[in-house]
């Protein structure tokens, strides 16, 4: 019932640029698992870049941890937990520029974080807060999208107004392999490519939407390949190589705002856990097993710290120092998060419109009339 | 034989029957098979049935709803899972386009046998959009019934009268009820017709009317006032919500000449109003009082954390049949 996906050493399959090799195997791989450098860094990643990635990656991973004990401990709802994801959050996040604009899906609160959204507003969010989906004021980070697929196309229309507005910036929308079965992901490519947008098309695919593995969801063998179908490049990479991802985004972006339109970006990865807390794996897949080969012989992060090693950037040392700065951070954040002031019933009737409407209004006031907030439970 | 049931249980039950009573019983949607459903609806049918009748779908509402339309037109009825109410909306074209319209458009040469299944209401500290309750939508649809249960019996009994209904029905099940409490359902075949209310409790001061998870709230809100203030409320399940139980409405409120309607959608355009209308409609002379609405507000059902301030409560009831007895 598994869906192996087999990582290769190969280079970047573009499918819409003559080759339409679909093959399972061709994946874009610039860091091997082992951490041996497999491809080219294209002379643009140097030394603390990597170190960044790495430090970015050990930080969303612990703030992902943290999160799914939070909501054992009922301090938080339901959580959607990324680990195994990493690089291709934080890899592709770091890649962008402030002033791109960012399109998350309820997974991908690591890209958010690495590209500037604060941890507590993220708990906030997972907290069931009115105010956890605000982006900070110099970012265009967008609230988590909770329907499947449709952030794609307002990934579309804010690079569509970008680029008639001459702002040199990109939209990303993030999305998984189940969303590809949407009608939404098709209109999003169509209208990417007829108008040419500085869009980057995000694709996790982790093998599963919540239990259907990619092999149930379709046909296509991969989803890069139905870029071809738009005539926009499609690439298919390791997801888990975050110099493979940080160089295919750049490609992209730089595409993008040479004026060459949209590009669908495959990302070939796994989440090691539950699709959501409220989910079981062990229904639909050989968790322990599957989950345990992922972690051993493809860990994103675990290849970067080897190759590090080996190149004298980093040591234990170092690492124990990481551990325990991040987890401060967090701790941090928490603190700011559960001592934030908690939403108020009358919250609710707030940014509904410019100017509220006489219903909501009559509303509120029932609502808030001392005599009846005491009957409104904790 | 009777045995205690909860809700889920119940609706398992119904669909797991038909399945073996029925072979052109189908059962689609997203994580049914394998998984069982997310809230477990669907547990074991596949391992029971095979994956060519109880089918994991990709994860495209249009498509399941559409190709369920396809199913049904040619000699299938389909029972489509929508994983949470708000994620029927790529598909609300295929609904309301065709579903709802093929009868109409080929004058009754071909009809749509299919029901579609979906949790939905508030309460379960669920995420953004897994709370919505807007039954106001189909219910506006011309060619579609609407289901709400409250209860496991009636659950099951409703569920195999829309799997055995010629036209499409959209089968609300109220997910704060799914688990909340077990009632003897009988273990055979039974129908609960659709577009019959049901009177829970009688009684002579005023009639409240509700659906789905507010019918507890609704019963609550009848003992306390009784404790507390002595009137006498007449709690009026509506069960179906289109085509609405008019005899049913109509002979309670000549009885109480008071009324209170709840519901935990939003209150403009609520099926509160249509209630009211057909009140007003029919029974206007006997009424003493207007009729007190008590709904969920004019704004989008807000995050978990005060989402218990925008559901009616039974203290909210309570004032709403205070005004009305003391109009
Ligand atoms: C329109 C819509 N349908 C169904 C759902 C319920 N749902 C939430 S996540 C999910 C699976 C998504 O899988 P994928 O796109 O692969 O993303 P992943 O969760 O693996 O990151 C489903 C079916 C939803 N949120 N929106
Ligand atoms: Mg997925």
């Amino acid at each position: 019932m598994t869906s192996r996906i087999i990582l290769s050493k190969d280079t970047a399959v573009f499918f819409s640029e003559k080759e339409r090799d679909v093959s399972m195997s061709s994946l874009y791989q610039v860091l091997s698992p082992a951490g041996e450098l497999v491809g080219d860094l294209k002379g643009q990643l140097d030394e603390a870049t990597m170190i960044k990635m790495y430090e970015n990656m050990v930080l969303v991973r612990q703030f992902d941890r943290k999160s799914i004990n939070l909501q054992r401990q009922g301090r938080m709802g339901t959580y959607a937990p990324f680990e195994g994801q990493e690089a291709s959050q934080v890899g592709s996040a770091m890649a962008m520029t402030p002033g791109d604009w960012l399109f998350p899906t309820y997974r991908d609160h690591a890209a958010a974080i690495v590209h500037g959204q604060s941890m507590a507003r993220v708990f906030l969010y997972w907290m069931g807060h009115m105010e956890g989906s605000i982006s900070p004021k110099h970012l265009h980070i967008m609230p988590p999208c909770v329907p499947i697929a449709t952030q794609m196309v307002h990934a579309v229309g804010t690079a569509w107004a970008s680029k008639l507005q001459n702002e040199k910036h990109v939209s990303i929308a993030y999305f998984g392999d189940g969303a590809s079965s949407e009608g939404d992901f098709h209109e999003a490519l169509n209208f990417a490519g007829v108008f040419q947008t500085p869009t980057i098309f995000f694709c996790q695919n982790n093998g599963f939407a919540i239990s259907v593995p990619f092999s149930q969801q379709s046909a296509s063998k991969t989803i890069a390949q139905r870029s071809a179908a738009y005539d926009i490049p499609g690439v298919r990479i390791d997801g888990n190589d975050i110099f493979a991802v940080w160089l295919t985004m750049k490609e992209a972006m730089q595409r993008a705002l040479d004026g060459k339109g949209p590009t669908l970006i495959e990302a070939v990865t796994f989440r090691y856990g539950a699709h959501t807390t409220a989910d079981d794996p062990k229904k639909y897949r050989d968790q322990e097993s599957l989950s345990e080969e992922w972690r051993q012989e493809r860990d994103p992060l675990q290849r970067l710290r080897v190759y590090l090693e080996n190149q004298g950037l980093w040591n234990e040392t170092k690492e124990v120092e990481l551990i325990a700065r991040v987890n401060e951070q967090i701790d941090a954040a928490l603190v700011e998060a559960e001592s934030y002031p908690k939403s108020k019933p009358e919250d609710m009737f707030k940014h509904v419109y410019a100017e509220p409407s006489w219903m909501a209004t009559e509303q509120e006031s029932e609502l808030v009339k001392p005599s009846k907030q005491e009957g409104i439970p904790a | 034989m009777k045995r205690k049931l909860t809700m889920i249980q119940a609706i398992t039950e119904a669909m797991d029957q038909k399945l073996a009573d029925d072979s052109r019983m189908m059962l689609l949607g997203e994580d049914i098979g394998v998984n069982g459903g997310v809230f477990r609806a669907t547990e074991d049918l596949i391992h029971k049935y095979g994956p060519e009748r109880v089918v994991d779908t990709p994860l495209a509402e249009a498509g399941i709803i559409g190709a369920a339309i396809g199913l049904a037109m040619n000699g299938k009825i389909p029972v489509v899972e929508i994983q949470f109410l708000a994620f029927i909306y790529p598909g609300f074209e295929q609904i309301v386009s065709h579903a709802a319209r093929m009868r109409y458009r080929t004058r009754g040469q071909y009809h749509v046998p299919m029901v579609i299944r979906t949790p939905y209401g508030a309460g379960i500290r669920g995420p953004e959009l897994h709370s919505e309750s807007v039954e106001t939508f189909f219910a506006h649809v011309p060619g579609l019934k609407v289901v709400a249960p409250s209860t496991p019996f009636d659950a099951k009994g409703l569920l195999i009268a829309a799997m055995e209904d010629p036209d499409p029905v959209i089968f609300l099940e109220p997910t704060k009820l799914y688990r909340a409490f077990k009632q003897e359902v009988p273990e055979e075949m039974y129908r609960v017709p659709i577009g019959k209310a049901k009177v829970v409790q009688e009684g002579s001061d005023v009639s409240i009317f509700a659906w789905g998870a507010m019918l507890r709230v609704a019963e609550d809100a009848a003992k306390q006032i009784e404790r507390e203030n002595g009137l006498s409320c007449e709690v009026i399940d509506l069960r179906t919500l289109y085509p609405l139980d008019r005899d049913t409405i109509i002979a309670s409120v000549k009885k109480t000449g008071r009324a209170v309607v709840v519901h935990e959608a939003h209150k403009t355009a609520g099926l509160g109003a249509e209630i009211i209308s057909i009140i007003n409609d029919e029974a206007l002379i006997y009424m003493k009082a207007p009729v007190k609405r008590i709904t969920g507000y004019d704004v989008p059902v807000p995050q978990f954390s005060i989402e218990d301030d925008y559901l009616p409560t039974a203290e909210r009831v309570k004032d709403g049949i205070m005004e009305t007895a003391t109009f």
